[in-house]
């Protein structure tokens, strides 16, 4: 067969929509280790933007107060996520359509309108904004993440494996626990780890749901960008990045065992 | 076999793994949207206050010019968002969709990461690109393209650009999904036919794939329409959209409940694009 010549073009028209894709990001990166404080020259290597980020003491704050949000909005979601996704699995197919709506409304959702919104209901039923109204706001996106990608997961599953452990004898609970959970595992340690990324990276929802005194790291970064442009952004961005790649590259991985 | 009574315990378990979720999603999810609706029909008090009442006025006031050029303007900025990844995501998609399959996974990979890249992060790199003095005029006029340095940030290109960069992903998935499916042999037949390239692509490649075409354009128009931070960032002081609207409406101007009204028509939009394009692709398919 013939070489076609379309898939030279292809190529490139791929690779050059790489290059944009990574160019800004290793720019980026690399200025985060230039010397120079305010022009785009290079001024030589320099670690100082990243000391400078060692010691900004509101920063680890934000950086605290976005893991535990994280962590908490994470276990909630996960929670009644995977029990969600098991309970829609078992509803016979009529009934789950519009429980199939009811999940992928949150998901398409403006992200600016659910903020307002859960703003707007906190300060009716006055409930002080902070970490707490935050974590919420976190968990009500990531619940249908979560269900998601687990059901996914659960309808590629073989139905006879539990059927055969309720036969054998074992409870409802111990089918699920032993046979079934074990199945999903992976799925669901991949979704949890997709809802920390995404409660971590969130600007729009934390925005309108954090009071004054829970700055988290993207709005810490928000009010960097704000009030300046300062090579210590680089730094904390790069940083950012790195993180990012590496709880994607896990979530990954987990998804992958998860096929074999 | 189970009984009918066994088959109730089965239906109440169920129901008792799907309460909590569902209590949860009502209580802080749908209970909240149904304030924002009802708040959408109430008047502002003297102090930003919500003073409730029962009047379309907040809908009326849309109405003026002024607000109804924001909207247009996020509707032309999310459509153009939208023609572009299409046009940079389906070559890419089908790149990769004709890979060996180790190189598939590879690829994937590698539109996932800058997806999950920060979004403040990915926007604030194009801003250091785009000013004045950032790179890309730097380079421009090192080349000698260019004499002068021209401002790129703070306009609706910038917007544009950062949009396209933030949103391409979720059009490439869908696209490379469809077209992985499509069976080569279709291809060949056309060929074969001596249908010229164009053609194979417009009457058999498109058709087939027609369904992750509108998933992709779907999954960016939404999200560009409500975008906040790229105008937020990158846009200048005329480049306001619906998000920027209904976020200023709420937090400076504190006008609650025309804040309100602006984030249903938004989803009102949202909503009808959905099922436009579900009845659009339903006729053909």
């Amino acid at each position: 067969m013939m070489r076609d010549p379309r898939k030279a073009w292809l190529r490139a028209a791929s690779l050059g929509i790489m290059m944009f894709l990574y160019l800004p990001i290793a720019v980026l990166v690399v200025y985060s280790f230039n010397a120079a404080k305010l022009s785009t020259a290079w001024q030589g290597l320099s670690l100082q933007w990243y000391a400078l980020l060692a010691r900004d003491h509101a920063l680890l704050v934000a950086l605290q107060n976005s893991l535990l949000i994280a962590a908490v909005s994470t276990a909630i979601a996960t929670l009644l996520g995977v029990s969600a996704a098991v309970g829609i699995e078992r509803l016979p197919w009529r009934r789950r359509t519009w429980l199939d709506g009811a999940f992928l409304l949150p998901l398409v959702m403006p992200e600016v309108m659910m903020g307002v919104a859960l703003l707007l209901f906190f300060v009716l039923i006055k409930m002080p904004l902070g970490l707490l109204t935050v974590t919420i706001g976190h968990a009500v996106f990531n619940v249908p993440v979560v269900t998601m990608i687990v059901r996914a997961r659960l309808r590629k599953l073989d139905p006879h494996l539990e059927e055969a452990a309720r036969d054998l004898g074992a409870t409802p609970w111990q089918a699920f626990r032993r046979v079934t959970l074990p199945l999903v595992r992976p799925s669901v340690i991949g979704a949890a780890l997709l809802a920390f990324t995404v409660s971590l990276d969130d600007f729009v929802v934390t925005f309108f749901t954090a009071g004054p005194g829970a700055t988290t790291l993207p709005l810490k970064v928000y009010s960097m960008i704000k009030t300046g442009i300062s090579p210590e952004i680089n730094a904390l961005s790069a940083m950012l990045v790195v993180v990012s790649m590496a709880l994607v590259g896990l979530s990954l991985v987990m998804q992958r065992t998860n096929e074999k | 076999m189970t009984g009918s009574s066994g088959l109730r315990t089965d239906a109440r378990r169920t129901a008792w793994l799907l309460a909590p979720a569902l209590a949860w999603m009502g209580l802080f999810f749908v209970l909240p949207l149904m304030v924002v609706f009802l708040i959408s029909f109430a008047t502002r008090s003297a102090y930003g206050g919500v003073e409730w009442a029962f009047t379309p006025a907040n809908y009326r006031d849309l109405a003026d010019p002024l607000y109804l050029r924001i909207y247009l303007r996020s509707c032309v900025m999310a459509l153009a968002t939208t023609g572009v990844c299409l046009v940079l995501g389906f070559p890419l998609a089908y790149h990769m969709a004709r890979a060996p399959a180790r190189w598939q996974g590879i690829w994937l990979v590698l539109v996932l990461i800058p997806f999950w890249t920060n979004f403040l992060v990915r926007t604030y790199a194009w801003m250091n690109l785009l000013r004045a003095d950032g790179l890309l005029n730097t380079a421009l006029i090192g080349a000698g393209v260019m004499r002068a340095p021209v401002e790129i940030l703070y306009s609706d290109l910038a917007v544009l650009i950062g949009l396209v960069y933030g949103y391409l992903p979720f059009m490439v998935l869908p696209l490379y999904a469809a077209i992985e499916r499509l069976d080569r042999s279709l291809l060949e037949a056309a060929r074969d036919l001596y249908a010229p390239g164009w053609a194979v692509f417009t009457r058999v490649i498109v058709p087939l794939t027609k369904p992750g075409i509108i998933a992709g354009c779907l999954l960016v128009f939404i999200p560009s329409l409500g975008a906040y931070i790229t105008p937020d960032l990158l846009g200048g002081a005329r480049s306001m959209m619906i998000g920027n609207f209904i976020q200023h409406e709420y937090l400076v101007v504190r006008d609650w409940p025309l804040g309100s009204a602006a984030s249903f028509v938004l989803m009102a939009i949202v909503v009808a694009g959905l099922w436009g394009y579900q009845r659009a692709g339903g006729v053909r398919a």
